[in-house]
């Protein structure tokens, strides 16, 4: 019975003891004064910072306004990334000529043109979707040309055995053969989003968790600024999670 | 010898190959896979094409399952020359060919989905398929809980479910261990028996051809011809146990005598390309 239950939620209880035991050893580091509480503070400070957070500053509503920029970016990266992720499968030429081009794009700093989509959009979350929608993109169209060109062969000739249409042979064979590839690029891709999202909200200093954080490190609250840290990242793991819960409904038996 | 029980064989021809010829490549590169090859398959009969590896086998496989439009001569189903996958005939792949995101029901009952078929009908008869091949306890499973015979069955049974008039097989069997191999053997010629179910097995397998055929197409090493067609006049309903018996070993040898010269033909070519290979650095 213990057996079985260390098997299954082994690597989880073992990953909550490693991050328990870094805590701990920050902790002695930082009070042993090996390490600048002015740069990391105490992980027991930053513990006792989130009940300010939520209750002050109001971190719950401000994650609600990230996930709401991340649903529409991250959304928006796959409903048109994976499209032309298509479209450049089955054209040889766009694909040559494209290909290079997008992985430049992910490999790009985009955060950094932040002005220029100011210009364009002003100062608002639309500049924030925007920015996070084309640094999610990347990812999906590649990863959606590779797993649709992976597709083995024997599946394909299956499908030309039984005389499927161009139709069912993509929506049948294709498309779920291709799944496990396009769902890696949407998880790099939402990685991109989240990043963005929460970097231009620092950065303009407007919207969710990332204005928080900012105004946060602007008072010098570095527990406080922590905590928001910790909620950027929870806001990640739930993001996650959901995506985790669609991939297995998508792809029953992988 | 054992004399034969089948019953005796239908006159028209299941499936006929007249004569055919592919080539690939181009100007002074072109290599024959297949040179002039003739033979037929008569209704309920079991035919293997047999011989070495670069005999043609695959290519074979192809043009008759339609995949290769592009022949000189004909590959007949009645009047009608194949040139584009044909309805009456059902392919079985080497390579594991079920769907990973399917069960094994909806695997199975995967052509009839593509022809319309309602559910409750294509569940009837995909499970009847199954129980067939002996995977009623796997019906809600998926490809990746099964073992390699396992997912064969599946493929195999997917094809029957389309009652296609020819079942056409490329060694199914040919990435799995010998005694998977000889009882999947007894469970294809359960259900072939029970079907009456035309089919032509593509291997390189002896004794899976001697154990399963009515008649076995042996075939030279490049350019693939038809060295002999052997009439295997082994006594049926056929089990595995037949590899025990005499005239089995018999046949073995036999078939063997004439695949010798033409295996070792294709092993010296083999070793000389990569002789080749590895001088060019």
């Amino acid at each position: 019975m213990a057996e079985t239950f260390l098997r299954r939620r082994g690597p989880e209880l073992f990953g909550a003891a490693t991050l328990i035991a870094s805590a701990l050893v920050f902790e002695a580091l930082i009070r042993g004064g090996v390490v600048n509480r002015y740069i990391i503070p105490p992980p027991s400070d930053i513990l006792l910072a989130f009940e300010r957070v939520i209750v002050e500053e109001n971190i719950l509503t401000r994650c609600r306004d990230t996930a709401f920029e991340m649903i529409i970016a991250g959304g928006a990266s796959v409903l048109v990334g994976v499209p032309i992720g298509v479209l450049l499968y089955r054209s040889a030429l766009w694909r040559r000529a494209m290909e290079d081009w997008i992985g430049a794009l992910a490999a790009a700093p985009i955060v950094l043109a932040f002005p220029l989509f100011l210009v364009l959009f002003g100062r608002s979350p639309k500049t924030i979707i925007v920015m996070g929608f084309v640094h999610g993109l990347a990812p999906i169209i590649l990863k959606t040309v590779e797993g649709l060109a992976s597709t083995r062969t024997v599946l394909i000739n299956v499908g030309r055995s039984l005389k499927m249409t161009q139709s069912q042979m993509f929506w049948k064979i294709l498309l779920p053969s291709a799944m496990p590839i396009i769902f890696t690029g949407i998880r790099l891709s939402w990685t991109f989003v989240l990043i963005t999202i929460v970097g231009i909200e620092y950065l303009i200093n407007l919207g969710g968790v990332g204005q928080l954080i900012n105004e946060l490190a602007e008072r010098y609250d570095l527990p406080g600024t922590y905590a928001g840290i910790c909620f950027v990242i929870l806001v990640s793991v739930l993001f996650f999670l959901a995506l985790e819960r669609v991939e297995s409904w998508l792809q029953p038996g992988r | 010898m054992s004399i034969s029980e089948k019953p005796p064989l239908a006159q028209e021809p299941a499936l006929v190959v007249d004569d055919v010829v592919k080539r690939f490549g181009r100007g002074t590169e072109i290599v024959t896979a297949v040179d002039h090859v003739s033979f037929s398959v008569q209704q309920g009969e079991f035919v293997s094409v047999i011989g070495p590896s670069g005999c043609g086998k695959s290519t074979l496989f192809n043009i008759i399952g339609g995949l290769l439009s592009e022949y000189e001569g004909a590959v007949k189903i009645g009047e009608e020359r194949i040139s584009a996958p044909h309805p009456a005939v059902g392919m079985v792949f080497q390579e594991e060919s079920t769907f990973p995101w399917r069960t094994v029901i909806d695997n199975v009952a995967f052509p009839l989905e593509l022809q319309g078929v309602a559910k409750s009908e294509r569940m009837d008869r995909a499970h009847h398929f199954i129980d067939m091949v002996g995977l009623a306890s796997f019906e809600k499973a998926f490809p990746s809980q099964l073992s390699g015979g396992m997912k064969q069955r599946v493929s195999i049974a997917r094809t029957l479910v389309s009652q296609p008039k020819i079942l056409l097989m490329d060694e199914p069997f040919a990435a799995l261990d010998e005694q998977t191999r000889l009882l999947l053997g007894d469970k294809i010629t359960q259900i072939q028996q029970e079907l009456n179910q035309t089919t032509l097995l593509i291997t390189h397998n002896l004794t899976e051809a001697v154990q399963l055929s009515d008649r076995i197409v042996v075939m030279t090493y490049r350019p693939g011809q038809v060295k002999r067609i052997v009439d295997i006049n082994l006594p049926r309903p056929r089990t595995s146990d037949v590899v025990g018996s005499d005239a089995f070993g018999h046949y073995v040898a036999e078939i063997w005598n004439d695949l010798r010269e033409e295996a070792s033909r294709g092993m010296a070519d083999s070793e000389s390309a990569a002789s080749r290979r590895a001088a060019h650095g």
